[in-house]
């Protein structure tokens, strides 16, 4: 027993360790990023974060609780929109916005509030939107989740007073930094990651597992899966603020289904149901789009010229997903988390 | 008198609009009821078709000519769609099986747009196709009368062939039970064949139809007809024939309701209202009008 009971420590003890270390290393990183790197690397970064937040949050509710949502970008445009209305500086707004509701226009407020209006919004509608989506399941919570994607896309081209309809929303202060990024992704995978331990996240798997078993254990599967739903909504929509003021100009295309299926990529390749899975899959994904993007520029191989072949990332990326589901078809690390611990420590084992 | 006369046209809208839904919703019922695959893919092989027929029409050929070989060339991408893509995950969770079909789209939009270019061509629709009719005070769209009675034709087709003919039986059979068709001599393979076959097939001469109907032809055309037909087939319940044909011109007739009763200013949302609908009805009847509730047995 006491044997166990320190080798059970001393695995903690490294996994803090690690943990420390680990987040030793990403501070250092992104100093040095901030520092020294060009400013297309910082721009990678923060893109590498935003990505990240989307990925984690959208691995809480399709992941964990198996109600796979097509529906989570709906929740970034939200935030998106929300936040860049409010921080619109109001000289801009009489221009780019003179609809607007008269107690809107003259509101502008800072990045920090913006964002958790814009987030609160997002969960507030999804929690109305869970209280009948959640009820469904299998193929058909995907249909009618894609079906609010098409809801908020369609409310996004038409509401010209609030969003500026089909053309490009533009003059949105360009606050987003490196480390209001990482800020929020550190947030954002603490919190997730917490859940996933909690109570609730032990219910939302095993509803995710056998939905019959869990009712009968008592767990009320769609007050989990509601509970899931609405927190990852949150973090979309940090994510779609975030990605506002970083990208300052956008129109509501931006926020539909390639933007959708490229989360999901990220998603399914790292893993679902693991939280290092999607970080893992999200840095990959990302390095791979933006080495294939350059690729696609055409290159000089001394000899060989590559022409320019616009478009062929996204075919590529979409023959490398095929791949991973066939050969691969539970991601990098399927529903495991990444363990520090076990690369510095050797678990002794106990034989009884 | 004219009270009649526009509802009347109006019911031709939406059983005209009602039709191509309904052709598109059985391909994916088929697959579905199978595969338990939702085949967002589907939408492509309209894009397919339709660029073949534009191609050889613009080579000369006559209508006749392009419209069947735009058909072939849908019904062979859907074969070899299910070989490449579909085949090796067969089995899989329906997430993966749903994920791969976004990313076969996506894969064929992009190539699409790289043959083709992303800009969309005039499509070349013989005048036949495009002429209004005048029945007294009517005026209908030739094109409208057509699909519904090309849709009437291919549906009797298709209800003798899946009560009729053994393939047909095989396939309904498949589609109820896997393993127990399987146990009794059915070749899967052959079935699922059949299946994305006669879907892909449906998909061309919808293909057609729509290209004649907005006019042009362009690497994302698919799109909305697929989600359409997706609102229809869950509408109707997933999987089920009947229910797809149901779902189809019930989206239609909704679809002209919402277009004549919303007040102008709330139109260019219509289709937030039909996925609006879409959601509510979902909530009283989880699996469709005609699903059947699938109890998984403890």
């Amino acid at each position: 027993m006491a044997a166990k009971e320190q080798a059970g420590q001393a695995s903690r003890l490294a996994s803090w360790g690690s943990a420390l270390v680990l987040i030793a290393l990403v501070i250092g990183g992104l100093v040095a990023t901030e520092l020294v790197a060009s400013a297309y690397i910082q721009r990678v970064v923060i893109g590498l974060g935003i990505s990240i937040i989307l990925v984690v949050s959208l691995n809480l509710s399709n992941g964990f609780t198996g109600v796979f949502s097509l529906g989570h970008i709906g929740f970034m445009a939200i935030g998106a929109y929300t936040a860049a209305i409010l921080t619109l500086p109001i000289s801009l707004k009489q221009v780019n916005l003179p609809d607007l509701p008269s107690w809107l226009a003259r509101v502008e407020l800072p990045f920090l509030p913006a964002t958790l209006i814009g987030g609160v919004v997002a969960l507030l509608i999804a929690f109305l939107v869970g209280l009948s989506l959640m009820r469904l399941s299998g193929p058909y919570v995907s249909v009618a989740t894609m079906g609010f994607l098409v809801i908020v896309q369609v409310i996004l081209i038409n509401w010209d007073r609030m969003t500026r309809g089909a053309r490009t929303f533009s003059g949105v202060p360009p606050y987003t930094t490196l480390w209001w990024v990482w800020g929020w992704v550190a947030l954002t995978v603490y919190v997730v990651s917490r859940l996933a331990r909690s109570a609730y996240g032990r219910q939302m798997i095993a509803a995710r597992d056998n939905e019959i078993a869990a009712q009968a254990l008592g767990i009320n599967v769609t007050r989990a899966r509601l509970l899931a739903f609405c927190i990852s909504a949150f973090f979309t929509a940090v994510a779609g603020s975030l990605w506002a003021h970083f990208i300052t100009s956008f129109s509501p295309k931006a926020f539909y289904f390639a933007q959708t299926f490229s989360v999901i990529t990220m998603l399914v390749v790292g893993g679902m149901g693991s939280v290092s899975g999607s970080i893992i899959g999200t840095a990959i994904i990302t390095l791979l789009s933006e080495a294939l993007r350059n690729a696609e520029r055409g290159m000089n191989l001394g000899l060989i010229h590559i022409p320019p072949v616009y478009g062929a990332s996204q075919i590529l990326m979409a023959v490398i997903f095929v791949l991973v589901i066939i050969f691969w078809p539970k991601g990098l690390l399927g529903d495991r988390e990444l363990n520090l611990g076990r690369l510095f420590i050797k678990r002794r084992r106990e034989v009884s | 008198m004219t009270t009649f006369y526009y509802l009347l046209q109006q019911l031709i809208n939406a059983v005209s609009i009602g039709s191509l839904y309904a052709l598109m919703a059985i391909g994916l019922a088929m697959v579905f009821g199978i595969l338990r695959l939702i085949n967002f893919a589907h939408g492509d092989l309209i894009m397919v078709g339709s660029y073949t027929a534009l191609l050889l029409l613009v080579a000369g050929l006559p209508f006749g000519a392009a419209a069947l070989a735009g058909i072939a060339a849908s019904t062979l991408a859907g074969l070899i769609m299910e070989r490449v893509a579909y085949r090796p995950i067969r089995g899989a969770p329906d997430v993966s099986m749903l994920l791969t079909s976004f990313a076969v789209t996506i894969f064929l939009e992009n190539a699409a747009i790289l043959l083709f270019s992303p800009s969309s061509r005039p499509f070349p629709a013989p005048p036949f196709l495009t002429r209004a009719l005048e029945f007294g005070v009517l005026r209908i769209a030739s094109l409208d009368l057509i699909a519904i009675v090309v849709a009437g034709i291919l549906l009797v087709l298709l209800t003798l062939f899946v009560t009729r003919t053994m393939a047909g039986i095989a396939m309904r059979a498949a589609a109820q039970d896997l393993l127990a068709a399987r146990l009794m001599g059915v070749n899967v393979n052959r079935v699922i064949a059949y299946a994305f076959a006669i879907g892909s097939m449906l998909a061309g001469v919808v293909g057609l139809l729509w290209s004649a109907r907005v006019g042009k032809v362009d690497p994302l055309m698919g799109f909305y007809p697929v989600l359409k037909a997706f609102v229809a087939s869950v509408i109707g319940g997933l999987g089920s024939l009947p229910g797809a044909v149901l779902g189809g011109y019930v989206l239609g007739t909704l679809e002209i309701l919402l277009q004549g009763l919303l007040p102008p200013a709330l139109t260019p949302f219509r289709d937030a209202f039909v996925f609006v609908a879409l959601i509510i009805l979902l909530l009283f009847r989880p699996n469709g009008i005609l699903g059947t509730t699938e109890r998984e047995k403890v």
